[in-house]
């Protein structure tokens, strides 16, 4: 009598495994808010996923491209000095800087480069912030012989001028848009209005876990490669799983990548640290989930950086990676269902965390992967040195050097 | 029965062609705005496309996505722009007027309150361009019961499937995107606009408008032969915009600006209707 009445009161677990629905929503969240021209594409490619998806061909094609060309797995490293140095937790580096292109979303273009391919389209284009999705992308179609074309914002092609020469020498264009505040998100619309004009022949690699379904559900399943071994690797090396993840989260991607695996594991806590620039309290930030609120863009609902009468508003960062005014659909739904701790980190305590690892580990992160190890290195220093904490180490810093140095008053 | 129903049976009833221009709210600056409909309307105008501005316009090309910048420029919000609506309703009880933009706008101010509020303002139809027919259930259902219709898009990739889908939740018109595109591309392929027409007839009795691509009485004449209607976007935009530039910032002659978009709407209205 007693076991019926507390199983009442017991609220059904979440199955994490079941979203997004086949209308590609994550509770509210999620979606297809497109043009009309773009839903046939849509579902052309929703239906190749859904078939590919559990194809042991494809999945041997994907996994091959991930051994040989990527380099994974990618190593876990324990970073013992600066763990040693805070005094608190272990932190361990999940080692995505080291894959072919120095950053995670090389493992995602090949996903969607072979979705490409199955669909016999010979162009790509793909939006980037950073240049690392773009850089990835340009990769990609370089070795499967694929015309690509990059959209970035005109100002993030003046501060990753390095990544957008990389682009060019591996064949891509690079084209600079000049629309709205000229960052991440106005490379997107861009690049939503060439697919739009050339949906016949071009297929759309989107960087990040947003944008229409089914996106924000194959780039969450191409990423999810880390997580899958990050678990196993941590299982393997110190007997147990990790007591928190912690990621940096711009659209989300190596987030949602490192988490979805682990998200039944209830023992593991998350954190996903948002872009905090100048401070939550300025304003001036790229925080969504920790200081905006739902509606639509590009395409999905999910937390929005918006005004009051619903324009989106600029964001800052120092990081371009992260500078979007929106994030991922199912980080959303994680949010409200508070299984994912969503917390911002300011641009200068990530830079301070940029120097650290550098100088104490030698190993240079992206200033969007300096977000998560700021937030890491408070987190560390109240939790026990027997526990542990696993950093989704998301790219390498090389390209940011320029804008280093720049901070340093110093013209390389 | 409603303001487009009754305006498109009227123009059928007389074998003409409804003139549908579009213009974006607030640009070049929310004065110009109420006037610049009245000027429409009495160049021939049947409906009037009322673009809601949005910093995020995604599916238009340059012209207009300027104009969304210079409206935004003034802060024009949605509400401002249903006010412009209401005074522009103050004096024309007859022209329809169909607000055309995204859904973020109206999602910050919630659908319910949107749907009052535009019935409120004598807004007669609502499409949402970023909204098809599968994300746009709720609030459809709200403007329906406002008695506001629920303008669809089709398009060159809609398959036939679906064209039947759309037609059965479409109210008011079709609007037919006349090109893979974004606004004011220039590529119309009038055969194959005439492929997809017939078959959405096949699927409706709503009259079908087309837009996207029109520029001139030569386009707007070889649409109308197919159709019921043109739109007019990019052209009367970009040639507000040169007008206005040639004036003086804070001293902007609308009636100028009126008998530019005159022109061009008597000029397409021309074109439309001399089909044989």
């Amino acid at each position: 009598m007693n076991s019926k009445a507390d199983s009442r009161i017991i609220s059904p677990p979440v199955d994490y495994g079941a979203v997004p629905d086949a209308r590609g929503r994550f509770g509210p969240y999620g979606g297809r808010f497109v043009a009309e021209t773009l839903i046939s594409a849509l579902d052309d490619l929703q239906a190749l996923y859904l078939k590919l998806k559990d194809d042991p061909s494809f999945q041997q094609a994907f996994d091959k491209d991930l051994a040989h060309y990527v380099g994974r797995p990618s190593p876990v490293y324990h970073a013992e000095r600066w763990s040693k140095q805070l005094g608190g937790a272990q932190i361990y580096l999940k080692r995505e800087d080291l894959n072919h292109t120095g950053a995670h979303k090389i493992n995602n273009t090949v996903g969607q480069a072979l979705l490409a391919k199955f669909m016999g389209k010979p162009r790509v284009i793909a939006e980037t912030g950073a240049g690392q999705h773009g850089v990835a992308t340009a990769t990609i179609a370089a070795r499967f012989g694929m015309e690509c074309q990059v959209f970035m914002g005109e100002e993030d092609v003046q501060r990753q001028s390095l990544n957008v020469y990389r682009m060019k020498l591996l064949g891509a264009e690079v084209i600079p848009v000049k629309s709205g505040s000229r960052t991440l998100k106005d490379a997107m619309n861009e690049a939503l209005r060439d697919w739009v004009t050339n949906v016949d022949n071009t297929f759309y690699i989107i960087g990040t876990v947003a944008g229409p379904a089914p996106y924000p559900q194959l780039v969450r399943d191409f990423q999810s490669v880390i997580g899958r071994e990050a678990r196993q690797q941590m299982i393997d090396r110190t007997g147990r799983l990790p007591d928190a993840l912690v990621a940096c989260v711009g659209g989300g991607s190596n987030a949602i990548g490192l988490f979805h695996p682990m998200l039944e594991d209830s023992t593991v806590a998350m954190y996903g640290v948002e872009a905090g620039g100048f401070g939550l309290e300025t304003g001036k930030h790229a925080a969504p989930l920790s200081d905006g609120r739902p509606g639509v863009l590009h395409g999905n609902r999910t937390y929005l950086m918006e005004d009051e009468g619903g324009q989106i508003i600029e964001t800052h960062s120092i990081s371009a990676g992260l500078d979007y005014p929106g994030v991922g659909p199912e980080h959303s739904w994680l949010k409200d269902l508070g299984r994912v701790n969503y917390v911002a980190v300011n641009d200068d305590e990530a830079m301070d965390a940029f120097r650290t690892l550098t100088q104490i580990e030698g190993i240079m992160p992206a200033l969007e992967t300096s977000h998560a190890l700021a937030y890491a290195a408070k987190l560390a220093t109240t939790m026990d040195k027997d526990q542990s904490i696993m950093v989704n180490l998301s790219g390498r810093g090389d390209k940011d050097i320029l804008t280093v140095a720049e901070l340093d008053g110093i013209t390389l | 029965m409603s303001r487009i129903k009754a305006t498109l049976a009227n123009l059928k009833n007389t074998n003409r062609k409804a003139i549908i221009p579009y213009i974006v709210a607030g640009d070049p600056e929310p004065g110009a705005t109420v006037d610049l409909m009245h000027a429409l309307v009495d160049a021939g105008a049947d409906i009037i496309e009322l673009g809601v501005p949005f910093s995020d316009p995604m599916a238009e090309g340059p012209v207009i996505q300027l104009a969304h910048e210079r409206a935004l420029a003034h802060h024009v919000s949605l509400t401002h722009v249903l006010q412009m609506v209401s005074l522009f309703r103050e004096t024309d009880q007859q022209t329809p007027v169909v607000l055309m933009g995204y859904a973020n706008p109206i999602e910050a101010m919630s659908y319910v309150a949107f749907a009052q509020q535009a019935a409120n303002a004598g807004v007669d139809g609502v499409l949402t361009v970023d909204m098809p027919p599968e994300e746009i259930g709720e609030l459809g259902s709200l403007l329906i019961e406002q008695d506001i219709d629920s303008i669809l898009l089709i398009s060159p990739t809609t398959s036939p499937d679906r064209i039947e889908k759309i037609c059965a939740k479409a109210s008011g018109y079709i609007y037919y995107v006349s090109l893979k595109g974004v606004t004011g591309a220039g590529h119309l392929n009038v055969t194959e606009v005439a492929a997809q027409v017939d078959l959405i007839r096949q699927c409706t009795s709503l009259p079908i408008c087309v837009g996207f691509g029109i520029k001139d009485a030569a386009s707007a004449k070889s649409v109308a032969g197919i159709a019921d209607g043109v739109v007019v976007g990019s052209v009367l935009v970009s040639n507000i915009a040169a007008a206005a530039e040639q004036q003086l910032p804070g001293d902007l002659n609308v009636k100028v600006l009126g008998e530019v978009v005159a022109k061009l709407v008597k000029d397409i209205s021309v074109g439309a209707n001399s089909v044989e």
